[in-house]
């Protein structure tokens, strides 16, 4: 093994140009059900609307030649399939969970039968912003060209944040998700309050799969949500329900993913598949340590953790 | 109440009506949905019906695919019959499948059916703990068994990779990592000269015996029990983590007979093949059966045909093959919405009850 301090800073800029690339879809799609689960209910549908919208706006900006509109597409429709999840599951008998796996399989469905025409081009992309123009090392310019989606994604944790800890809507959200029966009684409508939490999580999970094809290197193809929308559940267990904490483990989650090339480089390899699945073991043994009989994880919305 | 009249109580009939008024409302949406895209409305169906029931040949192809379809459907049906929703399906699939290839690669040398059992009880014995687990965590420890299960999906995946593509990779499979391939003697058998495998009677048995245990013992009673009301079962006395951990495990177990199955059937070896989302559509087969294990083989059946005429509306039609799985979605979504209905329409309650 050769490496010296210039390789490893190379390697560092790339791991982090890579965590912040990454951490990307799963910012959005973890503020989406975090949002979700504080109204009391899980959206196991997310990779179906992240294929859907990532498809989307793939194709809108590929025929208008606009991203950006691609992009506001992308939301749009992850906040229809959102609602449409939404308007399902409160339905009186009908199981959220399994209403989750069959939106996976309608968005999914959906986003390859759209798609097929779109494998092949390529659509023009979200511009970036370069912040490395002062570097001259060129895996740090590389590394702090940065999306402006990923400042976009930190603004709507703050607001999200915000609004659920200091305005009326956000505190009706809360009770209705920690005590509906309690919620009820004051009169707030649980069934207003989580159509809505869905249907705007389902919209921000939208501009993430945005983020999936209008970014570099731009393409479509079947397999680009790589299970991040069912990731998201995770996600948000091990951010323990907070926005703000969505952020930092998106980063994590990320920087996770791209942890082996980076390995690879300094020539420790072999570990991709257990590297990659070391976030879903963290939390697991987060949800094992922290959760007892008698008290339910910290943080996690009363509505979720009463039910069998 | 009589209980076995010859004429079928409302409530059966519901229990029929509902789903199947569902599935004429969902042909009629992906029927318009496939006219809009310029495709005849029956020809449609008629190229489905074909490619799944219209000759030897396609019942064939549905009967392997329903036949996974059946065991994973029992994974999440029968934990949930005693009150633990799981979604672990696939990981006690994969991980069924890696312990069935790890005996069946340890006993090659032993004879075929000393083999084959014990491939059959190392994927049973992996698919059932890894589902006792994700309930045992959720009943002792009060971990969302959802979630954990859904965690545990990737954890054995990634597990099953990292051994297929490492320390249980044959060098012969280049681009296309997989282990040591299980000699062909040792393999599953077919049925009667076809290409369905021993899969689809393991499956039908299954669900059979796991209709009797619940429908006909004691053990199945207290699961119904312990399902229906957790706090009333701990009051009489019923010991619930038992019952809650041998429900999980028969379910689990199921599904790693599956992956058992496309090891020792299909593929002849583990490889990520194996992971090729049976498990995922086990949940829906689970609620689309309203978790009971006799509508599991006709639900599993009517899907299976459906997945397996896939290639059809691309060959008759020319609409892309992801067709099959809009029509797919929209069956499951109006299904489970229909669930809402149960017990609103008055022609169905059973009057004769109350006299």
């Amino acid at each position: 093994m050769h490496f010296n301090s210039v390789n490893l800073w190379v390697v560092a800029a790339a791991l982090l140009g890579a965590a912040i690339r990454g951490s990307i879809p799963y910012m959005f799609v973890s503020l989406g059900e975090c949002l979700t689960e504080k109204s009391g209910r899980i959206n196991l549908g997310m990779e179906g609307i992240l294929l859907m919208s990532a498809m989307t706006a793939f194709a809108v900006s590929q025929r208008t030649g606009s991203p950006w509109l691609g992009a506001l597409t992308a939301a749009i429709v992850g906040g229809i399939l959102g609602l449409l999840h939404g308007s399902l599951t409160e339905l009186p008998g009908v199981n959220d969970i399994a209403a989750g796996v069959a939106m996976v399989v309608f968005g999914s469905g959906l986003a390859f039968f759209f798609g097929k025409q779109f494998v092949a081009p390529m659509a023009p992309q979200l511009p970036v912003l370069e912040f490395g123009k002062w570097a001259s090392n060129p895996a740090l310019r590389a590394a702090l060209r940065i999306s402006p989606l990923f400042f976009l994604g930190i603004v709507t944790a703050f607001v999200l944040h915000y609004a659920l800890k200091y305005t009326r809507w956000g505190l009706h959200v809360r009770a209705v998700g920690d005590a509906p029966e309690a919620a009820r009684s004051m009169g707030i409508s649980a069934r207003q309050h989580r159509l809505i939490a869905t249907t705007i999580g389902a919209t921000l999970a939208g501009i993430g799969g945005a983020h999936l094809t209008l970014y570099f290197p731009g393409i479509w193809s079947e397999g680009i949500s790589g299970g991040q929308g069912l990731m998201a559940v995770a996600l948000v267990i091990f951010a323990r329900w907070s926005p703000l904490r969505c952020l930092a483990v998106s980063l994590f989650f990320g920087g996770a993913q791209a942890l082996d090339p980076s390995l690879q480089a300094l020539g420790f390899g072999g570990f991709y598949h257990l590297l990659n699945a070391s976030p879903y073991v963290l939390t697991l043994i987060l949800m094992i340590v922290s959760c007892s009989r008698s008290r339910k994880l910290i943080g996690m919305p009363g509505a979720l953790a009463g039910r069998g | 109440m009589k209980r076995h009249s010859m004429i079928p109580s409302p409530r059966s009939i519901e229990s029929v009506a509902i789903p199947a008024i569902a599935f004429l409302l969902a042909m009629a949406l992906f029927g318009g949905f496939c006219v809009f895209w310029g495709a005849p409305f029956w020809g449609v169906f008629s190229s489905i019906y074909r490619a799944g029931f219209g000759s030897w040949y396609s019942w064939q192809n549905s009967l392997l695919r329903a036949a996974p379809l059946m065991l994973c459907g029992l994974c999440t049906a029968l934990p949930a019959r005693a009150g633990i929703i799981t979604v672990g399906n696939e990981g006690a699939f994969v991980m069924g499948g890696l312990a069935a290839a790890a005996a069946g690669l340890a006993t090659q040398s032993a004879p075929a059916w000393v083999s084959l059992s014990s491939m059959a009880v190392a994927g049973i014995v992996a698919g059932g703990l890894w589902i006792a687990l994700a309930a045992g965590l959720q009943h002792y420890r009060g971990v969302n068994a959802v979630i954990s299960s859904l965690l545990m999906n990737y954890i054995a995946i990634a597990f099953m990779l990292q051994l297929v593509e490492g320390p249980m990779r044959d060098p012969g499979s280049l681009n296309f990592p997989a282990t040591y391939p299980i000699s062909p003697s040792h393999q599953l058998g077919r049925l009667f000269n076809s290409r369905v495998h021993m899969g689809l009677v393991f499956g039908v048995v299954a669900s059979l015996l796991v209709w009797f245990l619940l429908e006909r013992t004691v053990w199945g009673m207290k699961v119904k029990v312990v399902g229906g009301n957790s706090r009333t079962a701990s009051l009489v006395g019923l010991p619930l983590g038992a019952i809650i951990l041998t429900a999980s495990f028969i379910g689990g177990g199921c599904a790693g007979l599956a992956g058992m199955v496309e090891v020792a059937a299909v593929h002849g070896r583990a490889s990520h093949a194996i992971a090729a989302g049976y498990g995922y559509a086990g949940i829906l087969v689970a609620f689309l059966s309203r978790q009971s294990p006799l509508r599991i083989v006709i639900v599993s059946l009517i899907l299976g045909a459906v997945i397996a005429s896939g290639g059809s509306l691309q060959r008759d039609l020319d609409l892309p093959d992801a067709s099959i799985a809009v029509f797919e979605g929209i069956v499951f979504l109006l299904i489970l919405a229909s669930e809402t209905l149960y017990g609103r329409f008055e022609f169905f309650w059973d009057t004769r009850d109350a006299f």
